[in-house]
């Protein structure tokens, strides 16, 4: 199992890598950099602005940039933001827990809903119960979150007053208020991404119980009169989980994605509003290196994903 | 001796697109107290159907009960919901499954899955229940059997998983096992072993087995009587003797003909008969003998009205027109 774990980090490696030279390749053929705006400003003679660039090395060659960037990464050095004049690293330390913190709660929601409503539905298949989790489900999958958001802070925050519509990320508060605060501003951003995961989830966890009910060993269970509770539990849905698994762990790069866009709606400071803060300010080392932890959080959920399957499937051995 | 299974004009339907799927439609069945009895016919006959719905395991919708009584000891089990069921499940009642591939949950041990039946039936602790599954492996010839509890369904192979399942059918100790094509997935010469194995238990524990099959050679090895099924009807019912020495109904002879014999074939080089046709598709039935299009000795009345059980000698019942007036068959 420590071998296994250790293995898949290893071959990680050269996935973040080629991942890396992409980003970065794509990064250097975007038109503009940290010294775009030096080129433009009448204050700065040309050759000085010439002179900066080729100090900094932007003149050289891709795979040079490229390399050079490497190199420091691997010792820590995550680069500087020219807008923020701070620490990429530190930037992104600063943002990260915020993103993580809403993300997470939001997957939560999902799967707390998703998997009791789908499992439920199944076993009644075509019951009113059913129809209605579909229904709700369709509306909740076709409401992009960009809407749903809008939507939310308009009659949450706007017309009922119940809820801030702009996140904080420096509560003045202490205690049990600090905590209930940050619980408070969160209740928007968390429903609309998590009711949003929740919705294909729903209909997703419903069909993966639908081919595993109809399963023969499902009708040996039930012929042990272990009753209907544990049939469905213990025989059922351990077996539907497994294609779950899969699909929470391929729609991580989609749920960040969908974060990047609820941050915004939302004014979350998380490293979602970062990213486009930075790509409209042309900060390319602090671009370069969010979507550089994107797909190291990706590829890590994908670990997740396997080494579960493996505690859930016993057919699936770690070699 | 009251019967132990009593099965009196059982009609299971399923709905489907087309209509009402009579898959079972009036069937009687009557099993006494260690007795073993074969049901026997074609695929599609209704008789995996008529054994699923003792223990209500057809799915329901589409399926469903339309008629008759289910008596176990005497106790209707047709009213009693799947709840009330679960008592009767594997501690009175116990089902071999004709898939041992697929019949044994992929993700739980082959102990476990034995041993949470004890538990819920027998009430043992999780220790006594294992120990118990252990005691039921060696029983079913299962080696190493301490250390196999703990393996799971995919380390087995075909025979061995079915070893698993009647170990599983067999833990209550139940009355009846009803064994649905227990052998039919497997290779012949497990097929033998499983069924000596079967009959090995059924000795010991002295209970009543209803065995499913398509295979006259099984019967004539276990059977003590026989059902002959057939869309979804009892055709014919003897003991097994009486059945192979003189098949009443057509449908029976065909079946017997169509046994590969090896005695046979080496001195006259005939072809091995087959009855033609398939089973009919039980969505609306045409009124008279189901048989009848099948029939080579099918006649007028065959196609108007339909034929009932008739005793043609004592424990020797049959549904065909052939021979009423006569009294004898063909």
């Amino acid at each position: 199992m420590r071998q296994y774990i250790l293995r898949r980090l290893l071959i990680a490696v050269p996935s973040l890598l080629g991942i890396s030279l992409v980003l970065f390749t794509v990064l250097a053929l975007a038109p503009g950099d940290p010294f775009a705006e030096l080129a433009t400003n009448p204050n700065v003679p040309p050759e000085v602005a010439m002179a900066l660039r080729a100090k900094f090395g932007l003149d050289d060659p891709v795979y040079v940039r490229y390399l050079r960037w490497l190199a420091a990464m691997t010792q820590g050095d995550w680069g500087f933001s020219f807008v923020s004049r701070m620490n990429v690293d530190t930037l992104i330390l600063q943002r990260l827990p915020t993103t993580l913190y809403v993300i997470g709660s939001a997957q939560l929601l999902a799967l707390l809903i998703a998997i009791p409503v789908g499992v439920y539905a199944a076993t009644r298949p075509y019951s009113i119960f059913d129809q209605i989790a579909n229904t709700l489900a369709f509306i909740g999958f076709s409401l992009p979150t960009f809407f749903t958001g809008l939507l939310f802070i308009l009659i949450f925050s706007i017309t009922l007053d119940w809820l801030p519509f702009v996140y904080s990320s420096d509560i003045k508060a202490t205690g049990i208020r600090w905590l209930f605060e940050h619980i408070r501003q969160a209740i928007m951003p968390v429903m609309v991404l998590g009711l949003f995961q929740a919705a294909s989830m729903t209909r997703f966890v419903r069909s993966a119980m639908l081919d595993v009910i109809r399963l023969d060993y499902v009708t040996t269970a039930r012929a042990k009169g272990l009753g209907q509770p544990r049939v469905i539990v213990k025989h059922a849905m351990r077996n539907a989980m497994i294609p779950v698994v899969t699909l929470v762990a391929l729609q991580m790069p989609a749920v960040f994605g969908g974060a990047i866009v609820t941050e915004q709606i939302f004014r979350i400071p998380g490293i979602g509003s970062l990213l486009i803060s930075s790509i409209l300010s042309n900060d390319t080392p602090v671009v370069m290196a969010v979507t550089f932890v994107f797909a190291c959080l990706v590829v890590l959920f994908n670990l997740i994903a396997d080494i579960l399957y493996g505690w859930l499937d016993p057919r699936i051995s770690f070699r | 001796m009251a019967p132990l299974l009593e099965i009196k004009d059982l009609k299971t339907h399923f709905a489907t697109d087309d209509g009402m799927l009579r898959a079972v439609d009036g069937v009687d069945i009557t099993l006494n107290k260690g007795e073993t009895l074969c049901v026997v016919g074609e695929s599609g006959c209704g008789k995996t159907v008529t054994a699923m719905s003792v223990l209500k395991l057809i799915p329901m919708p589409p399926g469903r009960i339309v008629q008759g009584q289910i008596l176990f000891e005497g106790r209707d089990l047709v009213p009693l919901s799947s709840h009330e069921l679960d008592d009767i499940r594997a501690k009175d009642i116990g089902f071999i499954f004709q898939e041992p591939m697929t019949s044994l949950n992929p993700v739980l041990t082959v102990g476990e899955q034995v041993a949470e039946s004890l538990r819920r039936h027998e009430g043992l602790s999780n220790k006594d229940a294992l120990a118990r599954t252990v005691e039921m492996f060696k029983l079913v010839q299962i080696p190493n059997a301490e250390a196999r509890v703990h393996d799971y369904p995919h380390q087995f192979s075909g025979g061995m998983r079915q070893r698993v399942m009647i170990a599983m059918a067999l833990a209550c100790k139940p009355k009846l096992v009803i064994a649905d094509e227990p052998t039919t997935a497997l290779d012949v010469t497990i097929q033998a072993q499983i069924l000596d194995l079967l009959q090995d238990m059924k000795e010991r524990f002295g209970m009543a087995v209803m065995l499913i099959t398509h295979a006259m050679g099984v019967v004539a090895e276990t059977a003590q009587r026989v059902v002959v099924m057939y869309a979804g009807k009892v055709v014919e019912e003897a003991d097994v003797d009486s059945l192979f020495e003189s098949p009443r109904h057509p449908y029976t002879q065909g079946l017997i003909r169509s046994i590969p014999r090896i005695d046979l074939a080496s001195e006259h080089k005939t072809r091995l008969e087959a009855i033609g046709g398939t089973v009919p598709i039980l969505i609306n039935p045409a009124p008279g003998c189901r048989f009848a299009p099948r029939c080579r000795y099918a006649f007028g009345r065959c196609a108007e009205e339909e034929p009932l059980l008739r005793e043609v000698a004592p424990g020797h019942r049959m549904a065909c027109h052939l021979g009423e007036k006569q009294g004898v068959a063909p």
